[in-house]
């Protein structure tokens, strides 16, 4: 399927006499189910091929929403990551109230098993005040992830920009990274996963971790599929709590997925006292934690 | 010079007819082939299983990832260490009454590393993607050093098995005449034309003795590096400096007690008394006491120095295992399996074959359950608690296929020391005569 889509690519790209050689990253909008329909509307736009052309092409050539199916692009593009950019998340813990509308959102995005979590919802003992309050905790992305050093096939890696990922085509299913994880952020498919003959067909795509694969490691993934067109992640968006925040370091922004308000994080930081999981271990992760204090409502 | 061999009264044919006569298909060997044939196909069977349904058939689970696969993974890279220590440490050192020893540890060392390797992809969610280590493998990662120093150990264990052996092959040549066409062919081929002559055996003593001092650092390696897997991780109870030595040392404790058990069952098996004496067993029985001391001090070291610090997670970890959840297997495996067993040798009639052989099963089974205990607490009680999962996540307990599938893995080194027991003498027949003109001089 893949070939025949590129040949109709290339067919199309030499009638049109147009092959720019840039190499530019961002748009999701990928020259998919381009038709060898001759007409043209006039509008021209740049749009950048699988090997990583820059060409402009008539919008009426184009399918836009299409999701790429060739596996090679997903797999190189999964693992580039997007230029320029570093994921954080922050979790407000005065916030959550164990919804667990993240979870469920989670776990039906990566076709997950009601026993696998990227994300739980743990209920934390509070030592000082003798209370609990609920903790999300996902898989912390570290900037020094101890997960990526032991793995011996570079399955999972660390991408430009803060996410951390795992190949499930590549995974020798060993869960050196799973007795890594300082976290306990990765789980493992030990039997067939969920679904898994309805998803035989589908194209993997690592942003995603779908399909699932038997005998391999998946984890949270930032929902790096979202980020790529600018979304935010699953749970994020799922929360009705005002819980999380998701944005770029690099801007100093991130937005709640609740009231899709956009603050400076490092404000929200200092302002809230945050804190993130351990730092002693020096993992250094994008996730941060504003402590549980006393309801402001 | 040597009370161990006592041979004065043995003449060299009388020698070459008994060790010799071990090599052959008796009637006894081909029913215990068999049975461990048929055993290791049961066995399998439950492999074929797991291939199918995935690692999900095994008690193994989030929390607990690594359970008995890798514990028994551990063990057998600990008990083939023994080699090193036998015909290497103590043969460089001249000790000389290892000498009839040595080729019973490198069988030991031999089947068990080679089996190790195999252990390894048992416990593989892809098996099918093996080759990815060698297509893709990273230097970062300690299981890659893992499998280059395995491998390395079975290449140099087989060749230090194989070249001091030349001498025999040639004998086998020379003297088995009624032996399967395939096997006399075989010695044929893999005694490299050797005639015994001065020149020969310098250039065979001058590669042993290479292969010897090779092999040292490589065997600290393979186990330093086993210990790695868990030491290198940020996990209360694996995060120990001293997990290389500690490692080490305990597997000079397994290795003695698994040789011990060879030497008693090739011993009664093929008539050696003359040669495998109660003096070999006394002395074996003094090294494993030596080895079991210094294995004792790291345990103490071990236990000891995170305990006393209160409130961090290595001491919560330490604290389960002295009378927490741990606390049952953990006294029987110390007091059971190490400190009693060392304390009976100490008394001479604990030497002889059969005590110290039923002895050394104990030790070799509390060596066993040690590994399960430095594998699978510590993933019992991560930093983070176990919630949200099901029931029996909070716990490890293997299933069938699980025990079998190891199961398999001894029966394949008793296969595989059987056949080679049976294809080679397993006593060193040219240094036993060497030994014996020594003395007569």
């Amino acid at each position: 399927m893949a070939n025949k889509n590129d040949k109709s690519r290339r067919k199309f790209l030499q009638s049109l006499g147009l092959a720019g050689a840039s190499a530019v990253a961002g748009s999701a909008l990928l020259l998919q189910g381009c038709s060898e329909s001759n007409t043209a509307s006039g509008n021209k736009v740049k749009v950048l091929t699988a090997d990583n052309k820059l060409v402009e092409v008539d919008v009426a050539h184009l399918k836009p929403g299409d999701k790429i199916q060739d596996l090679k692009y997903l797999q190189k593009r999964g693992r580039e990551g997007i230029p320029g950019k570093k994921f954080v998340m922050v979790v407000d813990l005065a916030k959550c109230k164990n919804a667990r509308k993240c979870m469920k959102a989670c776990q039906s995005a990566h076709q997950l098993k009601p026993e696998m979590h990227h994300l739980n919802v743990l209920e934390m003992e509070d030592p000082v005040r003798d209370t609990s309050y609920w903790m999300p905790k996902t898989c912390q992305h570290c900037d020094n992830p101890p997960c990526v050093s032991v793995c011996p096939v570079d399955a999972t890696f660390k991408r430009q920009d803060g996410i951390v990922l795992i190949d499930n085509e590549r995974c020798i299913g060993c869960r050196f990274c799973v007795a890594a994880c300082p976290y306990s952020a990765r789980t493992f498919n030990w039997t067939e996963p969920k679904n898994s003959e309805k998803f035989a067909e589908v194209t993997y795509d690592m942003e995603l971790n779908v399909p699932q694969k038997k005998g391999t490691v998946t984890k949270c993934a930032f929902s790096a599929d979202q980020v790529r067109e600018g979304k935010l992640p699953y749970c994020v968006s799922a929360c009705p709590n005002g819980v999380y925040y998701f944005g770029d370091q690099n801007e100093d922004l991130v937005t709640n997925g609740t009231t899709k308000k956009t603050v400076r994080l490092s404000q929200l930081l200092d302002d809230n006292a945050a804190y993130t999981l351990m730092p002693e271990l020096g993992t250094k992760p994008s996730v941060y934690y504003l402590p549980p204090r006393e309801s402001e409502e | 010079m040597n009370e161990t061999i006592t041979k004065e009264h043995l003449t060299e044919e009388q020698i070459d007819q008994d060790l010799l006569k071990n090599v052959n298909w008796g009637g006894k060997s081909k029913v215990w082939l068999s049975f461990l044939t048929i055993s290791l196909i049961i066995c399998l069977y439950y492999y074929y299983q797991q291939l199918q349904n995935g690692l999900g058939v095994t008690g193994l689970h989030d929390y607990v990832s690594w359970g008995i696969y890798i514990s028994n993974f551990v063990f057998f890279v600990a008990t083939s260490l023994i080699g090193m220590l036998i015909s290497s440490v103590l043969g460089l050192m001249n000790v000389s009454w290892v000498k009839p020893l040595a080729r019973i540890a490198e069988l030991v060392a031999v089947a068990f590393a080679m089996v190790a390797g195999l252990i390894i992809i048992t416990d593989m969610g892809r098996p099918d993607r093996l080759l990815n280590v060698f297509i893709h493998g990273r230097v970062q990662s300690p299981i890659v050093w893992d499998i280059a120093v395995v491998v390395t150990y079975v290449a140099i264990s087989t060749l230090l098995l194989y070249i001091p052996m030349l001498p025999d092959i040639a004998l086998c040549r020379d003297k088995l005449k009624d032996v399967p066409k395939w096997q006399q062919k075989m010695y044929k081929i893999l005694a490299l034309g050797w005639s015994g002559n001065a020149k020969q055996f310098k250039i065979m003593n001058n590669y042993t003795r290479i292969l010897l001092i090779l092999i040292i650092p490589i065997a600290l390696s393979i186990h330093t590096v086993t210990s790695w897997l868990f030491a290198m991780t940020l996990r209360s109870g694996w995060d120990s400096p001293i997990f290389g030595p500690y490692f080490v040392s305990g597997a000079f404790v397994a290795g003695c007690a698994a040789v011990i058990i060879a030497m008693y069952f090739f011993q009664k098996n093929y008539k050696l008394k003359d040669y495998i004496t109660v003096d070999h067993f006394d002395r074996m029985g003094r090294l494993l006491v030596l080895v079991a001391l210094v294995y004792v001090y790291f345990n103490i070291n071990e236990i000891i120095v995170p305990g006393y610090k209160a409130n961090t997670a290595d001491a919560k970890h330490v604290h389960e295992m002295l009378y927490g959840h741990e606390s049952l297997m953990f006294w029987l495996v110390q007091l059971g399996g190490l400190v009693i067993p060392f304390l009976l040798i100490l008394f001479k009639p604990m030497r002889k074959p059969l005590p110290l052989m039923l002895i050394s099963i104990v030790i070799l089974a509390g060596a066993w359950f040690k590994r399960v205990l430095i594998v699978v607490p510590t993933q019992l009680a991560p930093y983070y608690p176990i919630q949200n999962e099901p029931e029996h996540w909070t716990s490890y307990s293997p299933t069938v296929p699980e025990i079998a599938i190891t199961a398999a893995s001894f029966i394949l080194v008793l296969l595989i020391m059987t056949v080679l027991a049976k294809l080679f003498p397993v006593i060193p027949i040219w240094e036993v005569k060497e030994e014996l003109n020594h003395n007569k001089k």
